[in-house]
């Protein structure tokens, strides 16, 4: 095939890309935006195949089919609550394959321009900390690797590793023919920093990691895709990387925690900000029997779902639930944070697999003033993001971060497993307040109780 | 390629990216991030390029390729997979209003 329609073809593929994240941005074409962009990478891959003096055909083709057939088994099996793992897991995959792309180039002692040497180094630094850190967000996220692993002098080894590293990835840049061993140990320290950086990091900051590494991959992307001299791949890399890198940002803001505070001082117990005022008042119980009276003669219920909800699988009982309240005349709508789940939008993705229709659901910025003239806000595994603390004392590590007033609400219900503290270990005063009752028990069997209740009630 | 023609095609994808999804709704912040996560899958491209040049009688050069086309097919299958099944949930859905 000739050289020019294998060129005009990267190029389409490349706008087809573009038009597909774009589409992707809004939930009426985003369907459409995957598939498009599902067929422009099949275009590009079988184009491919066709470039001049290709060899190890036979080999290409059991990689391709291996590689695909595992992940595609994979994704299509997974539970839809433990997709952000495989989202990371998938991602350091790409950023392990742009740096085993520059380790071949440096293998085959192609690279000899220094500008072309500097970006497949900076490619591989990157594509490495990807595959390495997203990895250690996956062991994290599946349950594998539990604790959140801190050297002492964490960032002066950080700082340390880095510094180190670049100085390899210089020490290559300038060297005609850099060694083999020089090159390993370039890669193995990359792969280091990687992992050194992402294990202390607590799972509540996980997502804005896990969208940092994929921005990071993109990057890598684009940088071998110029060693490469390959548009198609230096557009698709450079737009994700910076994509990536905006919403990275949205989401940290979304959590109050700067990009750099996440990396450099992880949220961890109570240490990272003290402990915080002392909290007063008692814990007040609540039977799913009175739970279901307070729910079915309220007029507006607020569902606050939570991470909780998720695991438990509640989710279907929960819209079940709703739905037995919207047919005793209750408005129930549904009131997500921003990164309630383990990602933005994880919620709303587990929500509407359960079938709850979009518009009652709504977002902080949309219900929060509403609170007050809501009767019931009902807390289904959900903690640090309803905790008043974050408006109230300065001194806890959550202060500023934007929260769900529930506290403001008339009644609220909090379904929880245990008196424990939230998943970042600090004591929530919503709790104590002399509005709130909990409802001990697993979201799926306190919800399925009070269904039970609910349906007596209308009997 | 040219130096800056390369530079300039940087700068002009990286102000694409930024723009392209400056006005996304939070519900589809992860569907997105799945998205991107596939579009960068592209890197298989490159990576069968580097094995379809790497020396057949260099068994060293041989398996970083095929490592290298095996993670970039993972990452373009896996991602396509996810994100599709996380966007099939907007299917049929009533679109909501504001779009926010």
């Amino acid at each position: 095939m000739a050289n020019w329609f294998i060129q005009a073809s990267y190029f389409i593929v490349a706008v087809v890309f573009i038009l597909g994240l774009k589409a992707m941005s809004s939930p009426v074409t985003a369907r459409k935006g995957i598939v498009w962009a599902g067929y422009a990478m099949v275009a590009a891959t079988v184009v491919t195949f066709f470039m001049p003096d290709l060899h190890n055909v036979g080999l290409m083709v059991l990689a391709i089919v291996s590689g695909g057939a595992v992940a595609w088994w994979s994704g299509k099996t997974v539970k839809m609550t433990d997709m952000p793992q495989m989202v990371a897991i998938y991602n350091g995959m790409g950023g392990g394959a742009a740096a085993a792309i520059a380790a071949l180039e440096f293998a085959r002692g192609e690279i000899n321009d220094p500008v072309v040497a500097t970006l497949a180094v900076l490619g591989a630094l990157i594509g490495s900390v990807a595959f390495s850190g997203s990895c250690i967000a996956y062991a994290k996220l599946q349950g594998i690797m539990k604790n959140a692993f801190r050297l002492p002098n964490q960032n002066l080894v950080n700082i340390g590793l880095a510094v180190l590293t670049a100085v390899l990835g210089l020490a290559i840049i300038v060297a005609d023919a850099p060694s083999s061993t020089l090159i390993v140990l370039f890669f193995v320290l990359a792969l280091a920093l990687g992992a050194i950086l992402t294990s202390p990091i607590g799972g509540a900051d996980m997502p804005v990691v896990i969208s940092l590494l994929n921005a990071f991959t993109g990057l890598a992307v684009g940088f071998e895709g110029y060693v490469l001299g390959n548009p198609a791949l230096i557009v698709a890399g450079i737009v994700v990387g910076a994509s990536g890198t905006l919403l990275t940002q949205l989401m940290a803001k979304a959590m109050n925690r700067p990009i750099t505070n996440v990396i450099f001082t992880p949220l961890s117990g109570g240490a990272a900000g003290g402990e915080g005022e002392a909290i007063e008042g008692t814990m007040k119980e609540f039977s799913a029997l009175d739970a279901a009276s307070v729910m079915r003669y309220a007029s507006k219920v607020a569902i606050v779902p939570g991470y909780g909800m998720a695991v438990a699988g509640a989710q279907h009982k929960v819209w079940e639930m709703a739905q037995l309240l919207e047919e005793g005349g209750v408005e129930v709508v549904f009131a997500i944070h921003p990164v309630a789940g383990r990602m933005p939008g994880h919620m709303n993705v587990l929500l509407a697999e359960a079938g709850v229709p979009y518009d009652k659901i709504f977002d902080l910025e949309e219900i929060n003033a509403d609170f007050p003239q809501i009767d019931v806000a009902l807390v289904i595994g959900a903690n640090d993001v309803v905790n008043p603390v974050a408006r109230t004392d300065k001194t806890s590590p959550i202060y500023g971060m934007p929260i769900l007033n529930v506290d403001m609400a008339q009644n609220v219900i909090v379904v929880k497993r245990g008196k424990g503290a939230g998943y970042s270990g600090i004591e929530n005063a919503l709790f104590y307040k002399d509005n709130c009752r909990m409802l001990y028990g697993s979201a799926q069997e306190a919800i399925a109780q009070v269904i039970t209740h609910v349906k007596a009630l209308e009997s | 390629m040219e130096g800056y023609a390369a530079l300039y095609i940087f700068m002009l994808a990286a102000f694409t990216g930024y723009e392209v999804i400056s006005r996304v709704p939070v519900i589809l912040h992860t569907p997105l991030m799945s998205g991107s996560n596939f579009v960068h899958g592209v890197v298989l491209v490159g990576a069968m390029v580097v094995l379809g040049h790497a020396d057949p009688e260099e068994p060293v050069q041989l398996v970083i390729g095929f490592v290298a086309v095996f993670l970039g097919a993972a990452n373009a299958a896996g991602g396509y997979v996810v994100t599709e099944r996380m966007l099939a949930m907007f299917k049929g859905g009533n679109k909501k209003e504001g779009g926010a």
